[in-house]
């Protein structure tokens, strides 16, 4: 039976998503870890199936602020990338790679905002390459576009664009701890249904 | 007014008399629509995700479309007292969140909800009094029964009342 919405996917796709999104916070760790010169330690990450609402009160309610990157997926998979950065995560990151001095998520400069993107871009590849590797698709990702606004306003715009598909989505928790960098991170991973089905085929896995 | 307002979430609408309030977090693309009666002191809020239920394929869900919703809000609005002629709206949302220039149906969102909410509301004949919508920001939205003022509030731009 093809899948329909994000509501179909049983146990076994979720195990296969779970290992996903595993190794892509496995590269993701080793990417932060050549960017930041530093070690970075992961711990095993979660990976959920939630809605909106639900990632909403995870990550604190509508109107707490967050950095927002957007990534689309094209090529053999299509879908988005939305990685949502807790202002703690977004200035440690800052203050490592432009030193003490750098500007804080809330008052972003051109620098500071293309060092911002670059990261998500890295991430963005570390999870892209983990589908790449175990299906052997090629997918592309756009440049990342970036935001910083409350949460819920973020969260809008993934949520209109697949709101006729599914209120779901795949919901990555990732601790990294590094010496300069200890904070959650958040990533969304939102394949269109249709890629999701051609993912689990190429491994095998019945719909 | 002591009263806490009444929350609307997303796809969702809500109505009160004064002295109650409506209020939404959030607004990033979704617009929300506020009418009111100034004579009986009706409010009504909706928050409306996306401009028209025709071109859904998903399950139906009236409060999420425009075209659906604004009917089905004044509905509920005479329901406890309101005068459809007396109806006025304030409007607020729309924005486009990301600057995406390779997606651009999604980064168009914003504006063709303002659009399709300036649509059903000329269909059904309430003149739109107020707006403040575009550019790219959330808004958390404020709206009190007792005078029909909407505040806005925002992380860019602070507060304000229209």
């Amino acid at each position: 039976m093809p899948l329909q919405n994000y509501d179909d996917l049983n146990d076994m796709h979720i195990d296969v998503l779970r290992e996903i999104g595993n190794i892509g916070s496995g590269n993701a760790a080793s990417s932060l870890a050549m960017l930041l010169s530093d070690t970075i330690d992961i711990s095993v990450p979660t990976v959920r199936i939630l809605d909106y609402e639900q990632v909403m009160e995870e990550l604190g309610g509508p109107e707490q602020m967050v950095v927002g990157e957007l990534l689309c997926l094209e090529g053999d998979v299509e879908g988005m990338i939305m990685f949502l950065l807790h202002e703690n995560f977004a200035n440690q990151v800052l203050q490592a790679l432009l030193g003490e001095d750098a500007p804080t998520a809330a008052n972003l400069d051109e620098i500071s905002g293309s060092a911002l993107q670059e990261v998500a871009n890295i991430m963005a590849a570390s999870y892209v390459n983990a589908i790449s590797g175990m299906t052997g698709f090629t997918i592309d990702i756009t440049v990342p576009s970036m935001c910083v606004d409350m949460l819920g306003a973020v969260l809008s715009v993934p949520a209109i664009h697949y709101a006729n598909i599914s209120d779901k989505m795949i919901f990555i928790e990732d601790k990294f701890s590094g010496k300069d960098l200890n904070a959650p991170n958040h990533i969304l991973l939102i394949p269109d249904v249709d890629s999701l089905e051609k993912i689990m085929t190429s491994l095998g896995i019945e719909l | 007014m002591n009263t806490a307002p009444i929350k609307v979430g997303i796809s969702d609408l809500n109505v009160v008399r004064s002295p109650g309030a409506l209020m939404t977090y959030a607004l990033g693309s979704c617009v929300g629509i506020c009418l009111y009666d100034r004579i009986n002191k009706v409010a009504g809020l909706s928050h409306i995700m996306l401009p028209s239920s025709t071109a859904s394929h998903g399950p139906a869900q009236p409060y999420r479309f425009a075209d659906t919703a604004a009917g089905i809000l004044v509905q509920k609005m005479i329901a406890i007292g309101a005068n459809k002629r007396l109806l006025t709206a304030k409007i607020a949302g729309g924005a486009r969140m990301f600057a995406t220039g390779s997606n651009s149906a999604l980064s168009n969102i914003g504006q063709r909800n303002v659009m399709a909410v300036h649509e059903a509301l000329a269909k059904l004949g309430i003149p739109i009094i107020a707006e403040d919508t575009g550019k790219d920001y959330g808004r958390t939205l404020y709206f009190s029964a007792e005078d029909g003022i909407m505040v806005i509030k925002s992380a860019k731009c602070g507060e304000s009342k229209w």
